[in-house]
C-alpha cells in the first residue's frame, strides 16, 4: 500500500499506465527528444516503460521525498532504473542536455493526468504539482551529475594513459635509444622526456640518443629550448642526442626564431639520425649479398 | 696533504674519483696538485669520475670547467664521466652545461675514446 504522501501521483502511474506512456511518447516527439537515429520507437517505449516501472516501484514505497542523489534505499528502484537507461542512451551518443530533458518530458503528461485526477478536489492541485516537479528535476539533476562524473572518470584515465603512453624511451640498438616525441611539448612533459631519457641511457648504457619531433605539432622558441636543454643534458650525462624528424619548414622556423641548435647533431628524418648513430658507435650497415643481386 | 683526493696514474691517464663530502677548499686544491700532476706524469688524459656527487653546485661546475681548461692548456684531454641523471637535469636548469669539458659516460668509454685518440 503505498504511502499518503505519493498516493495521488502513484495511483495516476498504476492506473493510467498505458495512457500516460503514450502521451509521454508524444511529448518526447513534440519535445525533439525522441532520436530515430538513435532509437527504434519500440525501443524508446521500452525505455519509458521502464522509468515508469521504477517509478512505481519506488512511490509503493517512498515515504519521503528523494534527496538529492537519490541514495535511499527506498529510492533504488527508480534509481537503477534511470542508471539502465542512461547507460544505453549515452552509449548510443545521446547528449547531456537531451538526457535530461529526457526525464523532464514526463512532468507534462503527469501533471494533466493529475489535474483531471484531482479535478474534484483543487487545494491539492498545486502541492501534488510541485511534488511531482521535485521528483523529476532531482531526477534530472541525478542524471546530469552521474554522466558528468562518469565522463570525468574518462578524462582522468584518459590523461593517465595519455602520459605514459607519451615518453616512451625506445633502444633502437646497442647504445642507441630513440624517444619519439608526439604532440606538443609543454614544459611539464619536456621535463618528463628529459628525467626518462637520462634514466634510460644509465641503464642502456647508451651513447647516442635519437629524439625524434616528426610527430611534434608545434616548434616554437619554447618547444626549441626544451629539445636544446634535454640535448645539453644528455650531452652531461656523456652520451650525444640527435635531433631529428625537423623538417624543412621547422627548420625555417628555428632560424627565423634564432633558436641556435649549437653543436647539436640535426636531421631530417629518423632514417638519417639512425646511419649517424650507427657511425657514432662504430657499427656499419652492409647490404647482404641477395639484395646484391637483385 | 693527507685529506687530498687520490689521483691515480693509469697507462698515460690520471684518474680522480671526487667524493661526495668534498669541500670548497679541496677542490681548488684538487686544482693545483692535478695540473702539476699533469706536467709531472706528462699526462696526455685526465678522467674525473663524479658518480658519488648527487650535488654540483655552481662553484664545483666552474672548477670542473677550469680544471678541463687547465688542463687542456697542459696538453692533457679531460673526460668528465659518471653524472647522474638528476644532477644533468639540474645543471641544465641553471644553465651551466660546462661548454668546455668532454663529458662521458662512463670510465671505460672515456678510456676507448683516448685509446682510440692515441692519447692513452
Amino acid at each position: 500500500m503505498p504511502n499518503s504522501r505519493f498516493a495521488e501521483i502513484f495511483k495516476i502511474v498504476t492506473a493510467d499506465r498505458a495512457e500516460l506512456l503514450s502521451d509521454w511518447l508524444e511529448t518526447q516527439k513534440a519535445a525533439g527528444v525522441r532520436r530515430p537515429d538513435l532509437f527504434s520507437d519500440a525501443e524508446l517505449t521500452a525505455q519509458l516503460g521502464q522509468f515508469l516501472d521504477g517509478l512505481t516501484a519506488a512511490l509503493a514505497d517512498a515515504s519521503e521525498e528523494p534527496g538529492g542523489d537519490l541514495r535511499d534505499e527506498e529510492w533504488a528502484p527508480l534509481r537503477d532504473a534511470l542508471l539502465d537507461i542512461l547507460r544505453e542512451r549515452s552509449e548510443r551518443g545521446a547528449g547531456l542536455a537531451e538526457l535530461m530533458r529526457f526525464v523532464q518530458t514526463l512532468s507534462n503528461p503527469l501533471a494533466a493526468r493529475l489535474t483531471e485526477e484531482v479535478a474534484d478536489r483543487p487545494e491539492l492541485l498545486s502541492g501534488e504539482l510541485l511534488k511531482i516537479n521535485r521528483l523529476l528535476n532531482t531526477c534530472a539533476t541525478y542524471a546530469g551529475t552521474h554522466l558528468l562524473d562518469e565522463r570525468d572518470e574518462i578524462i582522468e584515465r584518459q590523461r593517465d594513459e595519455m602520459r605514459e603512453l607519451s615518453t616512451p624511451v625506445v633502444q633502437l640498438w646497442e647504445r642507441v635509444l630513440t624517444i619519439p616525441l608526439i604532440g606538443t611539448l609543454d614544459s611539464a612533459r619536456a621535463q618528463e622526456v628529459m628525467e626518462n631519457l637520462l634514466n634510460a641511457i644509465v641503464e642502456h648504457r647508451a651513447e647516442v640518443v635519437i629524439i625524434d619531433i616528426t610527430g611534434v605539432r608545434v616548434v616554437d622558441t619554447q618547444v626549441g629550448q626544451h629539445l636544446l636543454r634535454t640535448a645539453s643534458a644528455v650531452r652531461l650525462m656523456g652520451g650525444e642526442a640527435i635531433i631529428s624528424g625537423i623538417s624543412p619548414k621547422i627548420a625555417q622556423t628555428m632560424v627565423e626564431l634564432g633558436v641556435d641548435v649549437g653543436e647539436v647533431t640535426t636531421r631530417p628524418t629518423i632514417r638519417s639520425a639512425l646511419a649517424e648513430a650507427f657511425r657514432k658507435v662504430g657499427f656499419q650497415i652492409v647490404r647482404g649479398e641477395a639484395s646484391q643481386r637483385g | 696533504m693527507a685529506d687530498t683526493i687520490s689521483i691515480y696514474l693509469v697507462e698515460q691517464v690520471l684518474l680522480v674519483t671526487i667524493p661526495d663530502n668534498i669541500t670548497d677548499t679541496e677542490i681548488v686544491d684538487l686544482l693545483e696538485n692535478l695540473s702539476e700532476r699533469i706536467v709531472g706524469e706528462a699526462a696526455r688524459g685526465v678522467v674525473i669520475d663524479i658518480a658519488s656527487l648527487e650535488i654540483v653546485d655552481t662553484f664545483v661546475g666552474r672548477v670542473l670547467a677550469q680544471l678541463s681548461s687547465v688542463a687542456g692548456m697542459l696538453g692533457a684531454r679531460t673526460y668528465v664521466v659518471g653524472m647522474r641523471p638528476a644532477v644533468a637535469m639540474t645543471l641544465v636548469e641553471l644553465d651551466m652545461d660546462l661548454p668546455g669539458c668532454r663529458m662521458a659516460l662512463s670510465l671505460t668509454q672515456a678510456l676507448r675514446e683516448l685509446r682510440r685518440d692515441g692519447l692513452a
